[in-house]
């Protein structure tokens, strides 16, 4: 059983990053269930996507403690969901902030030091500067799929099984640019 | 055969194209939308928007009368909308098969009430089907039909935001040729006034007897025998949790056939079983119906009416507890905001600085309602904002409609709000409604509507005249104006509120994430004249923030909609 979440802001690009993993879990043959969300909070509200892949999978949603592997867009998602990971689970985030409206209309406060708040949970963690590198791949967009990338490394799956995925799923006229940003995202978790 | 990951939703579009159907009438809604645009999809089936659900039930039942096999998608609260046709096509009944899916929300995550539309099934008298996975979401689509056939009755089939939004393995079966079925006519069965209608209520009571016996032997409902000291009963998502929660440790009832029940079976089941649990999210329905047929149950005592379940909920009040995580940590909330460049945004400024009274209505414009906007004052349902600042203002002193106004989308306005405005006209209240045009059905991911001129398929179709539609009802005072112009909006409304007569503003200006609404560059904050006055904060643009005094436009975010810009009493921004 692997218990996969991908948190970020609405618009983020997380429908297309948890499509990806349904291909590559579904094409190793595993039963997979993915659990989407579409609607309200596609508005720019707090998004959060489960991947599950095993045997047998009967519920789509991950409980908390439950989740292997964190993929965060957003600094302060990733910290509003890390308690969903398993003790010794990873949390690969993207050091990108976006303010909430309550910050930004001056009722609360950012979290300042978010890597050190996440000090307390007992994981791995691996923050990338996922939008930076996306950028000189091609495009910010691609941002979802540079954590992609990097948590590819210690996926215990082959690199061609991903690019099959992209290949699935991106579709044709971004392919090249997610396959930059795949490579791109590998490359920084790997050093 | 084929197999593929399908959303819950697009596997039941593939039960459509699979069962034959050929027509296909909704209005969307959040968690039901993808069905009606992936049945768009297929040549062979004919699909549409109707302007609301209603509508779009009243014309598939048309079409099963007519012979073809038709289809109806809702969200829960859209059900409401088309009840009335639904409580009498169940006495007609149909000559091709009609199924009607209407998808639940519990936890709300985009909806205005929690409502379980299970009540429906049984007041209207209807079958109703739950599938728990993409499987058979795409299985019981084509078994409805089916059986609407067989019991010449609609069919209901329930999903729900985890089931229809959640993707998982189906496989792929090629269509049935479902020739159209002759109509004929038929005044006893198909004109329903009392004389006809007290006879088919009998039929109805007849079926309803056949339905019972066919539940207690058909393959919809599951029995799973494993440890017998806990027997569990749900349906859809909740078997899943229940399943994930307790896995062998429980035996279960898996009911796909969600109305009637099957009394008599489960009466078996529970004989084999220490102690049994029914798993319901929302209301008590199953549990009640059980407890009235002296099958001893526990569910609502354990378990909550509101929001949606999880396998933790279950372990937890099942079998106590090895429940595991760390401590969230206390952030700050991330409530949906309107986008940058939304030309709702403008409106609302100009609403919130005037400080109205605003009667709000459902869509992306009811986020205005947040702060630091905060220009809403009521929101209740598609089309109640018309309506209901008529109320308001005629109840109150004739001041009041001087401080008031109704905001209401362009899709909404269709699907509800013309009745209320030709209430307006005719009762003669003094009330102003605006319309924010944004030329499109945003709130659920950008669906064509009357107005927009093209039709789901994307092909060209009249558009809706809204001004013309105005003036028909009688509005004399009609004004349009473009959300960006802030000075244009803020006087023409004062105007309008001046005048003690019906009236409507058109704010006009298409959603900035149309593809064909061209993003402007984004713009920045000339940080040396920026006196942190927070002038530009008030709009509530998601992509300028105040530090240390100074503004700041985040480039990835912004679209240059220039509004920010348009209130900072120093020009700093460009
Ligand atoms: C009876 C009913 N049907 C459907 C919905 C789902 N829904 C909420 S808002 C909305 C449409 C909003 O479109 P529009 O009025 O054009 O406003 P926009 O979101 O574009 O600002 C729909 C279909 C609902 N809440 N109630």
């Amino acid at each position: 059983m692997y218990n996969i979440m991908i948190v970020g802001v609405g618009g983020q690009g997380s429908l297309l990053a948890s499509r990806i993993l349904g291909a590559l879990y579904t094409n190793r043959g595993f039963d997979v269930k993915v659990s989407e969300v579409h609607g309200m909070s596609q508005r720019g509200g707090s998004v959060v996507t489960y991947v599950r892949a095993g045997e047998n999978i009967a519920s789509p949603i991950i409980a908390p403690g439950d989740a292997d592997l964190i993929l965060g867009f957003e600094q302060l998602e990733a910290l509003r969901w890390a308690h969903y990971l398993k003790p010794g689970g990873s949390l690969i985030y993207s050091t990108q902030e976006i303010k909430p409206m309550p910050v930004l209309t001056g009722a609360m406060e950012y979290p300042a030091d978010i890597p050190v708040k996440l000090e307390e949970y007992n994981i791995k963690k691996l923050a990338v500067d996922a939008l930076t590198i996306a950028t000189r791949a091609g495009s910010p967009k691609a941002a979802n799929v540079v954590l992609l990338g990097a948590a590819s490394v210690h996926s215990g799956t082959d690199i061609s099984d991903w690019e099959t995925a992209l290949r699935e799923t991106v579709p044709p006229k971004f392919l090249e640019l997610n396959l930059r940003a795949f490579k791109a995202g590998r490359e920084c978790a790997a050093d | 055969m084929e197999k593929k990951m399908l959303l819950g939703n697009v596997a039941v579009a593939r039960g459509l194209y699979e069962a034959g159907c050929r027509f296909v009438s909704s209005y969307p809604g959040t968690p039901s939308t993808e069905i009606t645009e992936h049945a768009a999809k297929y040549d062979e089936i004919y699909a549409e928007w109707a302007p609301n659900e209603k509508v779009a039930v009243e014309s598939s039942i048309g079409a099963a009368i007519g012979g073809a096999r038709s289809f109806s998608a809702m969200k829960h609260v859209g059900l409401n909308v088309a009840a009335d046709p639904i409580f009498t096509a169940s006495y007609t009944g149909i000559t091709a098969g009609c199924v009607i899916a209407v998808a639940d929300d519990m936890g709300m995550h985009s909806s205005q009430n929690e409502q379980d539309s299970r009540h429906y099934a049984r007041a209207a008298k209807l079958m109703m089907l739950e599938p728990a996975d993409s499987r058979e979401c795409k299985e019981f689509t084509k078994l409805a039909f089916e059986l609407s056939e067989k019991y010449d009755t609609p069919v209901l089939l329930r999903l729900s935001t985890r089931i229809s939004h959640s993707q998982s393995v189906v496989s792929l079966d090629s269509r049935v040729d479902v020739p159209l079925k002759e109509y004929k006519k038929d005044i006893s069965k198909y004109v329903m006034m009392p004389g006809m209608a007290k006879k088919r209520h009998v039929v109805v009571e007849e079926r309803e007897k056949k339905l019972r016996e066919f539940a207690e032997t058909c393959d919809l409902n599951k029995i799973e025998m494993n440890d017998t000291k806990i027997g569990i009963i749900a349906s859809g998502i909740a078997y899943q949790y229940a399943r994930e929660a307790l896995g062998d440790k429980a035996s279960y009832f898996k009911l796909g056939l969600i109305y009637p029940l099957p009394v008599e079976s489960i009466k078996k089941f529970a004989a084999q079983v220490d102690k049994l649990y029914v798993i319901e999210e929302l209301d008590d329905i199953f549990e009640t119906h059980l407890k009235k047929h002296g099958i001893k149950v526990t569910g609502k005592e354990l378990f909550s009416k509101i929001g949606e379940y999880s396998p933790n909920t279950i372990r937890e009040k099942i079998s106590g507890g090895d429940v595991h995580a760390a401590t969230a940590f206390d952030a700050p909330p991330r409530p949906p905001a309107l986008c940058p460049g939304c030309p709702h945004r403008g409106i609302f400024y100009v609403l919130s600085k005037l400080r109205l009274t605003v009667y709000g209505d459902i869509g992306c414009y009811t986020l205005g309602a947040l702060s630091p906007l905060n220009a809403m004052d009521i929101t209740l349902c598609m089309g109640a904002s018309v309506s209901g600042i008529h109320g308001m203002n005629m109840a109150r002193e004739p001041e009041f409609a001087k401080h008031s106004v109704a905001v209401i989308g362009d899709s909404t306005f269709i699907h509800s709000g013309i009745t209320g405005l030709i209430n307006i006209v005719y009762n003669q209240s003094p009330s102003t409604v605006i319309i924010l045009d944004n030329s499109i059905t945003g709130m659920t991911g950008h669906q064509q509507n009357p107005a927009t001129g093209l039709t789901l398929k994307n092909r060209p179709a009249p558009m809706l005249d809204l001004e013309a539609m105005c003036r028909a009802c009688g509005v004399a005072r009609i004004r349009v104006c473009d959300p960006y112009d802030l000075k244009e909006c803020e006087s023409i409304v004062k105007e309008e509120l001046s005048i003690p007569e019906p009236s409507v503003i058109i704010a006009r200006r298409p959603c900035a994430l149309l593809k064909s609404v061209k993003r402007g560059e984004p713009l920045a904050v000339d940080e040396e004249k920026c006196i942190g006055c927070g002038m530009c904060m008030k709009i509530g643009c998601p992509a300028i923030s105040l530090t240390d005094k100074k503004a700041h436009i985040d480039s990835a975010l912004c679209v240059g909609c220039e509004l920010c810009g348009k209130l900072c009493p120093k020009n700093c921004i460009g």
